[in-house]
């Protein structure tokens, strides 16, 4: 157990490093868009004296790394800053942000994990069957549209014309849990379809290599039916792989809803930070681009993790 | 609840009672009448065919009889092992005669019937434990599955059976062992844990498939050993598959000798051993009696290896310690010991690939670099290396004729009708034929690409050549043609061989002077004879007390006069 605490520490310590290298290049790549926050908020008519008032006022005549330092310091304190564009503190503008995002993506995980763990070990069981090429197929298929357009079918079938679902995804704080729960159904939907086919084949994969093992035909030989040598032989040895697909695919989730969201004008991350470039609101930029970057590192120690706690060899060593 | 208690115990009873039952059935346990074994082979370049595995081959056991089943690679004992389980490997199809278990031909039974009857009437060993286990799982809840999948035994009833067995079996710590997982207990340890995996569900057979090959010879007499009390105490019947005759002769009532998926002969062990009938048989139980003559050397040696120290991660691990030895011109120096003993690592510091921590290595008289790269090409040209695995020491993608002559352009710049010239007497001088000059390594048989790889290294005319346990690999006979060519080319070419093996029969039968290493150390050498020669310490009297020898009731006197007990690998 000392060694993996070791391990994660050691992980930990990378992905803040990582983190720290991303809020660089967030804030210097920012630096190199035309214009800044003082003449996006005067406008064009500004005079460059007042530009050159306002700059100062707001910090911007400092050096670079001086600037870089002092937003930093600011988030390390929690502090994003304020929205330009409203004026408001962004801790509050992303906070029911974050968690409308969070909720779409937990619910587009536990209807697609499942599925396609499930779809995953049937396909390996039935493999080079009818049964295994019609998974195959229909999962090709799915990943093969963009998920607009994998959105406006669904909006066809379950809004227009069955009406089961609502086609705009509009939530808000009061609303009741089943309510909630309808509104997010297609989104939910649609991210689920687009993100499930990776993780089922690579379910199928992982497991169908392991089949040549020798402990396999050691299981075979013991009498152990065919779908208990998959769950209890075969999917324990190709749980790391499968991990790692499916965390890689929760980040994704989360940092790949903006398309959904928009179609579904869900007030979520993706939402706003589409909003907020087009309003040059760069300090909320800059804070949902490092909330995703934050997000792709601490869901990919999870991998990490996750892949060293079902590895005997690691957990229990001599 | 009392009835409860009564359902318990009605169904405890019951697959003992099956059990008693099936052993109260009159005629053989086992008969394979006529089995025909085929599969499609998929040559690249060619049209698939049809090849016969076993071709007309029956066998009969009896209940608590132990057949060995001998043949080289490609005889189908494995294949015929495996029939009797209702199994074939891969694309290999039972396409003719019957096998019959318990009154009943199990090849009409279906998928169902056969998932039934393995695992509970008849049970598995393979060779390699290590692959054969699952690495996630505990070894208890794999030593107890097949008891509880097939209802034989409740859990705690099978978990005190196991360790019952354990225990019958040697392995330490019987109680706490099943606890563990594979990869945290040796070979040979996994070995007994899969014999008692085999016993847990008391089946009426077992098949044994070369259990002890892969091990080590001082740890293979102790899980012959106890693999042998275990098919006594326990009275189950088992097909002994191996290709090593003196083994066998061990644990075998009776032996069947296969070659190319046919009968040769059958017999009493005894029968077979000293009166075999069959020439075949008669070469494969002669097989290791090569003499050599030990040859006498004086003046300068070719090769001096002084005080060396080697090891991994920057000397943290110490494999070697202190290490000298003297290689003469024309001698064949066997370097033996146990896997670990660090015979290997020396291997890879004479050639350069381990620069030695400590310590100096002389060629005829010069310095030689520690490492590779401060070596000259002709000091490098000097020493030549064979490996154990042919296969995976040639470029599958070049032709015979390119691997043998690449060394001749590198080293002598020889090029066209030269080169061709000297190729095809290099491999005549290995008795490969010109013939084969344009074929591809996966074109050869076993002991052709060890051949290949023998002309390669005399290719350089080197002084030295490191054989790293070159015949290990190969079927007794196979390897006996190998060593007979090394022999024979070695008295040609007066080449220093530093002969590194395991395997001590071959040491008795051709080195001429022998270094015995144990855990990194030399703790004997000399001689051939002298070597061999009474008083010995403990380790090298424990070392030549562990080569099985061609006798039956070798194996107890072994165990009973040995002075040292093995490293519990």
């Amino acid at each position: 157990m000392n060694a993996l605490s070791k391990l994660i520490l050691h992980r930990l310590a990378l992905g803040a490093l990582t983190l720290w290298i991303v809020s660089f290049l967030i804030f210097a790549g920012v630096q190199f868009l035309p214009g800044d926050a003082a003449t996006e908020i005067l406008g064009q008519s500004a005079t460059p004296e007042t530009v050159a008032a306002f700059r100062k006022s707001l910090g911007l005549d400092l050096p670079f790394y001086l600037r870089y330092l002092e937003w930093l310091r600011a988030i390390l304190h929690g502090n994003f800053g304020t929205a330009l564009a409203s004026g408001k503190d962004i801790t509050e503008i992303i906070g029911p942000r974050l968690l409308n995002t969070s909720i779409l993506a937990a619910c587009a995980a536990v209807i697609s994990v499942p599925l396609a763990l499930c779809g995953g070990i049937v396909a390996a069981l039935y493999r080079n069957t009818f049964i295994d090429r019609a998974i195959n197929a229909v999962t090709l298929t799915w990943i093969s549209f963009p998920e607009f357009f994998v959105a406006y079918i669904l909006i066809l079938i379950l809004a227009v014309n069955t009406g089961v679902f609502p086609s705009l995804s509009q939530v808000d704080a009061n609303m009741s849990l089943l309510d909630r729960a309808s509104a997010i159904a297609l989104p939910a939907l649609t991210l689920a379809v687009v993100v499930m086919a990776h993780m089922m084949r690579m379910t199928r994969t992982s497991i169908v290599t392991l089949l040549g093992n020798q402990y396999i035909e050691t299981a075979r030989l013991k009498g152990v039916p065919e779908w208990r040598i998959l769950v209890k032989h075969a999917l324990p040895n190709a749980l790391a792989p499968i991990a790692n697909v499916v965390v890689l695919n929760l980040a994704y989730l989360i940092t790949g809803v903006v398309v959904v969201e928009v179609v579904f004008v869900y007030p979520g991350l993706g939402q706003l930070i589409v909003d907020s470039v087009q309003k040059r609101d760069i300090p909320v930029v800059q804070a949902c681009s490092l909330i995703f970057a934050a997000t792709y590192v601490l869901l990919n120690l999870t991998a990490d993790v996750l892949a060293i706690a079902v590895n005997p060899r690691l957990m229990h060593p001599k | 609840m009392a009835s409860k208690v009564v359902d318990f115990n009605v169904h405890r009873d019951a697959p003992a009672n099956e059990k008693e039952i099936r052993v109260m059935q009159p005629g053989p346990l086992l008969d394979i009448r006529n089995l025909r074994i085929e599969a499609t082979v998929y040559p690249p370049g060619e049209r698939p065919k049809n090849i016969t595995l076993v071709d007309d081959v029956s066998v009969t056991l009896m209940r608590g009889q132990v057949l060995g089943l001998i043949g080289e690679s490609g005889a189908g004992k494995s294949t015929i092992g495996l029939a009797s389980m209702g199994y074939g490997r891969g694309g290999i199809r039972i396409t003719g005669g019957e096998v019959i278990l318990n009154n009943r031909n199990i090849l009409q039974s279906g998928k169902m019937g056969l998932r039934k009857l393995r695992g509970r009437e008849v049970c598995y060993v393979a060779q390699s434990a290590a692959a054969a286990f699952n690495p996630s799982h505990r070894l208890m809840d794999q030593v107890v599955e097949a008891a509880l999948l097939h209802g034989t035994a409740t859990r705690s009833e099978a978990e005190r059976r196991a360790i019952g067995l354990f225990k019958k079996l040697g392995l330490p710590n019987p109680e706490d062992i099943g606890k563990r997982f594979p990869h945290q207990v040796s070979g040979g340890q996994l070995q007994r844990a899969m014999t008692a995996m085999a016993l847990c569900s008391e089946p009426d057979l077992i098949v044994f498939d070369e259990p002890t090959t892969a091990l080590d010879v001082t740890t293979q007499i102790d899980v012959l050993a106890a693999i042998r009390e275990a098919i006594r105490d326990t009275g189950v019947a088992a097909l002994y598959i191996t290709h090593d005759f003196p083994v066998v002769a061990q644990v075998a009532d009776e032996i069947m000798v296969l070659r190319h998926g046919k009968l040769v002969e059958r017999g009493t062990t005894q029968q077979i051993i000293e009166q075999p009938r069959e020439p075949y048989t008669r070469a494969y139980v002669s097989v290791r009696h090569i003499d050599q003559e030990q040859k006498a050397f004086h003046g300068p040696p070719v090769l001096t290896i002084d005080g060396v120290t080697a090891g991994y991660g920057n000397g943290v691990i110490k494999v070697l310690r202190d290490v000298s030895l003297d290689l003469h011109p024309g001698q064949t120096l066997a370097v033996v010991g146990e896997s670990g003993s660090g015979k290997s690592t020396l291997a890879r510091v004479v050639a350069g690939l381990l620069p030695p921590l400590a310590g100096r290595i002389q060629l005829d008289g010069h310095g030689l670099s520690p490492g590779l790269h401060g070596r000259s090409k002709e000091d490098l040209r000097q020493i030549q290396m064979i490996y154990q695995m042919a296969d995976v020491a040639m470029n599958p993608r070049q032709t015979v004729a390119t691997i043998i002559g690449r060394p001749l352009e590198f080293y002598f710049g020889m090029r066209g009708v030269d080169r061709d010239r000297r190729v095809a007497e290099l491999l005549e001088k290995t008795e490969l034929g010109q013939n084969l000059a344009n074929r591809y390594p996966s074109e050869l048989s076993g002991g052709q690409k060890q051949r290949v790889c023998i002309a390669r290294a005399l290719a350089a005319r080197p002084k030295v050549i490191i054989c790293d346990e070159v015949t290990s690999a190969l079927d007794p006979l196979v390897a006996q043609g190998i060593l007979k060519l090394l022999l024979s080319l070695q008295s040609d070419e007066n080449t220093a061989y530093l002969f590194i093996t395991h395997d001590l029969a071959t040491v008795k039968s051709i080195a001429d002077g022998i270094v015995v290493m144990y855990r990194g150390q030399i703790v004997r050498q000399g001689p051939k004879k002298q070597v061999l020669t009474p008083p010995f310490d403990s380790y090298t009297d424990l070392l030549l007390s562990s080569i099985p020898q061609m006798e039956v009731g070798w194996l107890d006197q072994a165990i009973k006069t040995r002075r040292m007990e093995s490293g519990g690998n």
